[in-house]
C-alpha cells in the first residue's frame, strides 16, 4: 500500500515535469517565425534552448557577460534565405529590459548603422541585433550578398512581431 | 633550380629572422647585437603565412590555395624545400595524430575545413593512415554544425567529439581546479596538433592556442574566473597535453577582434592567413598583437583599456609554468 503511494507520487511528479517541458518547448517555439512567415526565409533547424546554468555549453567564454546581465535562457535555431544565405537566430531572454539593454549597449558599434526595430537595433552587412523588452535578439548571416541586409531586417521584423504578441 | 630556390628561401628567412633580432636588440650595436643575431634560431619562431587571394573572388577558401599556403608556412617553419619532408619531421607512421580543432565559435569562426583537409592530406602523404587521424573537439553536434562530417570506424579520417567516447573518470589537476580529460586525448592520440582560431575572447582577452585546450576537459566553465588566469596556463601544464603537443597551426583565415569567442560578422575580418609555431605562448603573444592592431584600426580600446588584457599569456611564460616565451625579444616572427 505504502509502495503504491510512493509510486503514485513519483508518477505525479513525472507528469508535472513532462508538462513543464512541453510548455517550455511550446513557449520557445512561439518566439520564432515559421517557414515562409517572412518572405523567402525557411526555418531549417530545430530549436535548441539553453538555460542560464547551461549557457556555457552554447557560448562558452561569453556566458559570464550574459549571466551578469541576468540572462534566463537562450533559444536558437537556423534559417535559410531563398536557398542561398544561411543564418542563425539567437533569442536571449533576460530577467528584465535593462538586462537586454546592458548587453546591447556594451557591444561597440563598428561598421553598423542604427535601425528602427524593437527598442533599439543595429544592422550591419551580415548581422542584426536588437532588444525588445527583456529580449535580446541576434541574427547572423553566414554569407554576404546585396540582399542579405534587407533580408535580415525582414526576418528581424518577423521575430519582433512574435515577441510583441507575448 | 631546386638548389637556387633553396638558397633564395634560406637567404630570405635569414633576413627575416635577422630583422627580428635587430628589432629585438632595440638599437644596441656591437657584440650584443651580433650575439643575438647568432642566437636567432634559438628563439621561438612564429611563422605567419598569408595569401590575399586565398578565397579567389568568392567568400569560400580555395582548397588548392590553402594547401599551398599550408606548405609555405610549414616549409619556412621547418626550413625544408619539400612540403612532405616537413611532415616527416613531425610525425611517424604508426602514430595516431589528433587534430584538436575549435568548433565552439559556430559557423563562421571555427577551424577552417579546407585547412583541416589540407593537414589530413599531408599527414597521409607522410605515412599516417587515414584511420589514424582523428579530427576532434568536445561535441560531435558542434563539429557537424560547422561542416565537419562525423566519421567513426573504417579506413577514413576519423572525426567525432568527446561525447562519443566520454571523459576519463579520474580527475587530474595542476593548480586549483581538477578536470576529467577527453579519452580521445588520453587513449586515442599519440600526437596532438592544435588547430585553433585567432580570436578575441570576452573573458581571457584572446583565445588562440593555449585556450583551445579548454575543449579537452569536461568542465571548461570552471576555468573562466579572473580572465581565465591562471587556469589556461595550469591546464596546459597537464602532462597528457604537454607530452603529446607537437605543433600549433592556427587558422587565421577569418579572425575576430571583438565580441568573441562566438562569430559576430561585424567584429571579424578576412585575414587570409595561418600561424605556425611549436611555442604556444609565443604564438598567443603574436596573435594578441595582431588583434590589437586590428582593434586600433577599428578605433577600439586596447584589451588592457577594456580591462581584459590576456594576462594568462604572461602566466604561461612564468617560472612556474615555462610553457614558452612571451618576450618579444625572444620571438622571431617570420612573415611569408
Amino acid at each position: 500500500m505504502k509502495a503504491r503511494g510512493v509510486l503514485l507520487v513519483i508518477l505525479g511528479v513525472a507528469l508535472l515535469l513532462d508538462a513543464s517541458c512541453k510548455r517550455q518547448a511550446g513557449t520557445e517555439q512561439s518566439l520564432f517565425p515559421v517557414s515562409n512567415q517572412v518572405a523567402g526565409w525557411a526555418k531549417t533547424g530545430d530549436i535548441r534552448t539553453f538555460e542560464a546554468a547551461d549557457l556555457w555549453k552554447y557560448i562558452d567564454g561569453e556566458a559570464e557577460r550574459y549571466l551578469k546581465a541576468g540572462v534566463q535562457r537562450v533559444s536558437t535555431t537556423d534559417y535559410k534565405f531563398e536557398n542561398k544565405v544561411d543564418a542563425v537566430v539567437d533569442i536571449y531572454t533576460m530577467g528584465n529590459a535593462p538586462g537586454a539593454e546592458k548587453i546591447f549597449k556594451t557591444e561597440p558599434s563598428v561598421d553598423v548603422r542604427p535601425t528602427q526595430l524593437g527598442d533599439e537595433a543595429r544592422l550591419s552587412s551580415q548581422s542584426l541585433v536588437f532588444c525588445k523588452g527583456a529580449y535580446l535578439v541576434r541574427i547572423v548571416a553566414f554569407e554576404e550578398s546585396p540582399e542579405t541586409q534587407q533580408a535580415l531586417l525582414q526576418l528581424g521584423q518577423g521575430v519582433e512581431l512574435r515577441l510583441a504578441r507575448r | 633550380m631546386r638548389t637556387m630556390r633553396s638558397a633564395s628561401r634560406r637567404d630570405f628567412l635569414k633576413k627575416c629572422v635577422t630583422g627580428a633580432a635587430v628589432l629585438g636588440a632595440g638599437g644596441r650595436m656591437g657584440v650584443l647585437a651580433a650575439a643575438e643575431e647568432g642566437a636567432a634560431f634559438a628563439k621561438s619562431r612564429v611563422v605567419i603565412a598569408r595569401d590575399a587571394m586565398l578565397r579567389g573572388t568568392g567568400a569560400t577558401v580555395d582548397s588548392r590555395r590553402m594547401l599551398t599556403l599550408l606548405d609555405r608556412a610549414m616549409q619556412v617553419f621547418f626550413d625544408r624545400d619539400n612540403p612532405h619532408e616537413t611532415w616527416k619531421k613531425l610525425v611517424r607512421p604508426g602514430e595516431t595524430v589528433g587534430l584538436k580543432v575549435n568548433a565552439l565559435g559556430g559557423r563562421g569562426l571555427s577551424s577552417n575545413l579546407q585547412l583541416v583537409e589540407a593537414i589530413c592530406e599531408r599527414l597521409q602523404e607522410a605515412g599516417i593512415e587515414a584511420s589514424d587521424i582523428v579530427v576532434w573537439d568536445r561535441d560531435s553536434d558542434e563539429l557537424e554544425h560547422v561542416g565537419f562530417h562525423i566519421a567513426t570506424g573504417g579506413n577514413q579520417v576519423q572525426c567525432f567529439g568527446t561525447d562519443r567516447v566520454d571523459y576519463e573518470q579520474e580527475l587530474v589537476m595542476h593548480g586549483s581546479v581538477g578536470s576529467r580529460l577527453s579519452k580521445i586525448l588520453t587513449q586515442r592520440c599519440d600526437v596532438l596538433i592544435n588547430v585553433p582560431v585567432l580570436k578575441d575572447h570576452d573573458g581571457a582577452g584572446v583565445s588562440i592556442a593555449l585556450k583551445n585546450m579548454y575543449g579537452v576537459i569536461h568542465n571548461p566553465n570552471k576555468y573562466h574566473p579572473n580572465g581565465c588566469n591562471p587556469y589556461i596556463a595550469d591546464l596546459n601544464m597537464l602532462p597528457e597535453i604537454r607530452t603529446k603537443m607537437r605543433l600549433t597551426i592556427c587558422d587565421a583565415t577569418t579572425a575576430c577582434f571583438e565580441g568573441g569567442p562566438g562569430y559576430k560578422p561585424g567584429y571579424s575580418w578576412k585575414n587570409n592567413g595561418l600561424m605556425v609555431s611549436q611555442d604556444p605562448v609565443a604564438l598567443d603573444y603574436t596573435g594578441w598583437q595582431i588583434i590589437e592592431r586590428k582593434r586600433a584600426e577599428k578605433g577600439l580600446k586596447t584589451l588592457e583599456g577594456d580591462k581584459r588584457a590576456p594576462h594568462y599569456i604572461a602566466t604561461a611564460a612564468d617560472a612556474q609554468h615555462r610553457l614558452g616565451t612571451n618576450d618579444p625579444r625572444r620571438i622571431a616572427v617570420v612573415e611569408v
